[in-house]
């Protein structure tokens, strides 16, 4: 079945509604979402959405800026960054006056509080003077991605907008440089629908899932980036996978940066607040890359708690903050220490380790979402990404907590307004007749194999290895070795044999091909990890320990190898535009 | 340690009726969830095994079914906490219509839920540059009803939806709490004109089947309460 719309939009967490939101009602448009919208990863964010609002104390976009660039480990593209930092506060703002339901100050201002790596100058002056931390994160409890998804969703109601709800993207139809829409699967039935669009928007979100331990949820598969970059497009800066310091031991869950910021501190095996040998001033409050390597290190020098499933943890405690304080605002959080590891919070320390959490890489887009073509900055005719799929960058090497969510609403609303001035001017370029064929394939294909291998054994290699030799530490030999094994994985993917031959909610279905995207965003994180030679931000090389900016002040541009090979690696400049980069120091 | 799962099984395609099949696993952690134990059978044993889930934490609503007779998440609920010497029985939410095994027809649910307006209507613009304001206190009177997740557990656990299809149900009506008590709300009497009628609120018989099935241990009927008492009021 063909159907068209003027946009369509794939993804429907905060970056996919917001920019439903912003298409005027005599567009047609259409957003696909493989789980109801509510479902979306976007709800799982606990911590915040900064802004400089200043509703606590003095602050400045340019101070919000400055720590964006350098929390990046200046990989992030400055430009991209100002325009982001300067249009928060009003990003802020216009989700207040959607609804969303936001703790309050003295005042009934927003509340804002602590976050790690946003700070001010102590003397305005003199921003590379000495800093201290600044409250800029506004929140709702912890459950501010959970509010801020709810209140897009609503707006979306509210505005009548058209979900395809539980359909599945399968390819993405783009020829010459020219987007003309997407193929998906009708879950429920297995029928392959063809949306034949002016502009397509791929809001997809991230691929935490080929890592072992993650935040991520199960449908963090990374299918806009394997579906863009089977398309011949590239990715960018896939090396740059962000580890969160504090997952709940063995299971990944997040315990947010919140609980810092209200005052939690880190300890290893003897007690220590061992932070304060790492980042001196702002200690638990460091950014994240720097604080999973802290873990991973006092891990290494035998000053981890060896758990029952033989990996190690170090304590985040919490108890000393007082039960009111707990209860107040951290409840879902501390929840979770309760129910999943049986830990009483306010009473004792709860076992954490570092979780897959973030790509900062992705399809690579400039501030109105336009995707790019290739390292030269061209773009593909209407197609254009945001959110966590999108790399901008403004995110570099390395994310501060709560910028992800301002990135969804900043660029989630450019790129609706790019989008609605696309389709204003452009007529819909035609559609290959057989632009399903290829998707119905690959299902015939996997229905129709008879192979040994299973996706979960397949799944469960790709993770364990890719979080032993692609994790927080990296260094040649393991990096090479995880080349090898990713070609190894793809080449067996090929006799993967499901069980489940059926029509209806198909999800062994589904997982067989969510793998085969996952194995997709191994290839380019592994192999543009590979070829980098420094560290940088949360890309850290034992055998390359140092920042080179001479030689990798760059974007990695990864292209998928039509002979089957390594991925072609290309280089993009990053632009600098006030800050000059220096040493990370916290 | 070792269990026993009884699942009611149902695929469109083969079965005339649901059924129930036995799955014994051996050498289980107590510390495992629910959830990890339907992945252990769907990887493992049974691909054709179906249910919803995503997040993995109680965060998305995906996973709401009926487990020894009682609506939860089934990745909120861990085996250590269960009798397992006993079989552990799982069947879909209630009262919804069967797509597959453990996945249920939600359409009717959503629609319900936008059926009280579930968004903020504000007839005044608001400030140019900065937020409206709102005292902490009137943001947390919002807090607990904006938790739900929309999971189905309560709605379907109702015995007054059992009875009326046509009910709301305790989800839609909390939603209809969480805005006609925001303070930036202007339209609380359009709402309450929406529920005030016999398959709305008044449906309600304080059964508390709501509370208990809640995941996210949202006092329900305090909220119905509140809108109860609101619309007694506004009628005297
Ligand atoms: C536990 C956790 C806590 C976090 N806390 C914070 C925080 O406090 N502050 C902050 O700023 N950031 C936080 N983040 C990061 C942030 O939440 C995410 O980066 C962000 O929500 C991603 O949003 P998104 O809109 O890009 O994608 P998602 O919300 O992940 O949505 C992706 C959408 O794409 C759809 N989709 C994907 N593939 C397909 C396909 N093939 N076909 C159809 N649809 C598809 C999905 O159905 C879904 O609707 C957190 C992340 C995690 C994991
Ligand atoms: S209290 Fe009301 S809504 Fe809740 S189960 Fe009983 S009748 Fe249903
Ligand atoms: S009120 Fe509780 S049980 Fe009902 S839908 Fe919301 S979270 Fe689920
Ligand atoms: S999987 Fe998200 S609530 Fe259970």
């Amino acid at each position: 079945m063909v159907q068209n719309f003027d946009v369509v939009i794939i993804g429907a967490g905060g970056a996919g509604l917001r920019a439903a939101v912003e298409i005027p009602k005599e567009y047609s448009c259409a957003v696909l979402s493989k789980v109801f919208p509510p479902r979306s990863h976007t709800g799982t964010a606990q911590g915040g959405v900064c802004a400089a609002l200043a509703n606590m104390e003095d602050d400045s976009w340019e101070n919000h800026a400055y720590d964006t660039v350098k929390g990046s480990d200046y990989l992030g593209d400055q430009d991209c960054i100002e325009v982001m930092c300067k249009d928060a506060i009003r990003a802020i703002m216009e989700l207040e006056h959607m609804g969303m339901p936001f703790s309050r100050n003295e005042d009934g201002k927003i509340a804002q509080r602590f976050f790690g790596g946003h700070t001010r100058p102590v003397d305005p002056n003199e921003p590379n003077g000495k800093r201290v931390a600044v409250k800029r994160s506004c929140y709702s409890a912890d459950r501010t991605g959970h509010v801020m998804l709810h209140t897009l969703y609503e707006t979306c109601i509210k505005n009548q907008v058209n979900f395809f709800s539980e359909y599945f993207v399968t390819d993405l139809i783009v020829e010459d440089g020219v987007c003309k829409g997407v193929i998906a699967m009708d879950i429920a039935t297995s029928e392959i629908h063809t949306f034949h669009a002016k502009a397509v928007i791929f809001a997809t979100g991230g691929y935490g899932r080929v890592f072992r331990i993650t935040s991520n949820a199960h449908v963090g598969t990374g299918d806009g980036y394997a579906l863009c970059y089977n398309n011949g497009l590239p990715l960018e800066d896939m090396e740059f996978f962000q580890f969160h310091p504090t997952g709940l031991w063995k299971l990944g869950i997040l315990v947010s940066e919140a609980a810092r910021g209200e005052g939690g501190i880190l300890k290893n095996k003897d007690g220590e607040r061992f932070m304060a040998r790492y980042a001196p001033t702002v200690m638990d409050l460091a950014p994240r890359d720097m604080v999973s390597r802290a873990i991973i290190s006092e891990i290494r020098e035998g000053r981890g708690i060896r758990g029952s499933d033989g990996t190690d943890y170090v304590y985040l405690d919490v108890s000393h903050l007082g039960k009111e304080v707990i209860d107040d605002k951290l409840p879902e959080i501390t929840g979770f220490a309760r129910t999943y590891l049986g830990v009483e919070p306010t009473k004792e320390p709860i076992p954490i380790q570092p979780t897959a959490h973030y790509a900062m890489g992705g399809i690579p887009t400039n501030v109105n979402g336009e995707v790019l073509l290739n390292e030269k900055g061209d773009i593909v005719k209407g197609l254009y990404a945001a959110g966590e799929c999108a790399c901008v960058s403004v995110h570099g090497a390395n994310r501060l907590g709560t910028n992800s969510l301002l990135d969804l609403v900043v660029f989630g609303r450019r790129t609706g307004k790019a989008v609605t001035e696309f389709v204003k001017n452009n007529d819909y370029a035609p559609m290959p007749a057989d632009a399903a064929e290829k998707s119905k394939k690959i299902i015939n294909d996997i229905f129709n194999k008879s192979g040994s291998e299973k996706v979960v054994t397949l799944r469960t290699e790709l993770q364990d290895t890719m979080m032993v030799d692609c994790g927080v530490f990296r260094n040649e030999a393991d990096l090479k070795k995880m080349v090898e094994k990713v070609k190894e994985i793809k080449e067996r993917a090929k006799n993967i044999s499901i069980q489940d031959k059926g029509k209806v909610f198909n999800t062994d279905l589904m997982e067989a091909i969510e793998l085969d995207n996952l194995i997709v965003t191994a290839e380019a994180t592994v192999n543009s990890a590979y070829a980098r030679q420094e560290s940088r931000g949360a890309h850290t090389r034992e055998d390359f320990p140092k920042r080179d900016d001479v030689n990798w002040m760059k974007h990695t541009f990864a292209f998928k190898n039509p002979n089957g090979d390594e991925p072609i690696l290309k280089y993009k400049p990053v632009t600098l535009t006030r800050f000059t980069p220096m040493e990370r120091k916290y | 340690m070792d269990i026993t799962v009884k699942i009611l099984r149902y695929n469109p395609e083969k079965d005339t009726q649901p059924y129930f099949q036995d799955f014994k696993l051996q050498g289980i952690s107590g510390d495992w969830r629910l959830l990890d134990v339907l992945h252990e059978i769907k990887w493992k044993h049974d691909g054709t095994l179906t249910f919803r889930r995503s997040c993995a934490h109680g965060i998305c609503g995906s996973d709401g079914m009926k487990i020894n007779g009682k609506n939860r998440l089934a990745c909120s609920l861990l085996l250590k906490d269960m009798n397992t010497n006993k079989p552990i029985t799982i069947e879909p939410l209630p009262s919804l219509p069967i797509i597959k095994d453990l996945v249920v027809d939600m359409s009717s649910f959503f629609q319900k839920y936008e059926v009280i307006k579930p968004y903020l209507i504000n007839k005044t613009p608001p400030p140019a540059n900065s937020e409206r304001l709102q005292s902490n206190e009137d943001a947390e009177m919002l807090f607990e009803s904006a938790k739900c997740i929309l999971c189905a557990c309560c709605t379907t656990s109702c015995p007054s939806t059992w009875t009326n299809e046509n009910y709301l149900g305790p989800a839609a009506l909390l939603k209809a709490y969480r805005f006609a008590y925001d303070t930036r709300d202007d339209a609380a009497d359009e709402r309450l004109d929406i529920i005030d009628n016999p398959d709305g609120i008044w449906r309600c018989h304080t059964i508390f089947n709501c509370i208990e099935a809640c995941p996210k241990e949202i006092n329900i009927t305090w909220h119905i309460s509140q809108l109860k008492k609101r619309i007694s009021t506004k009628e005297a």
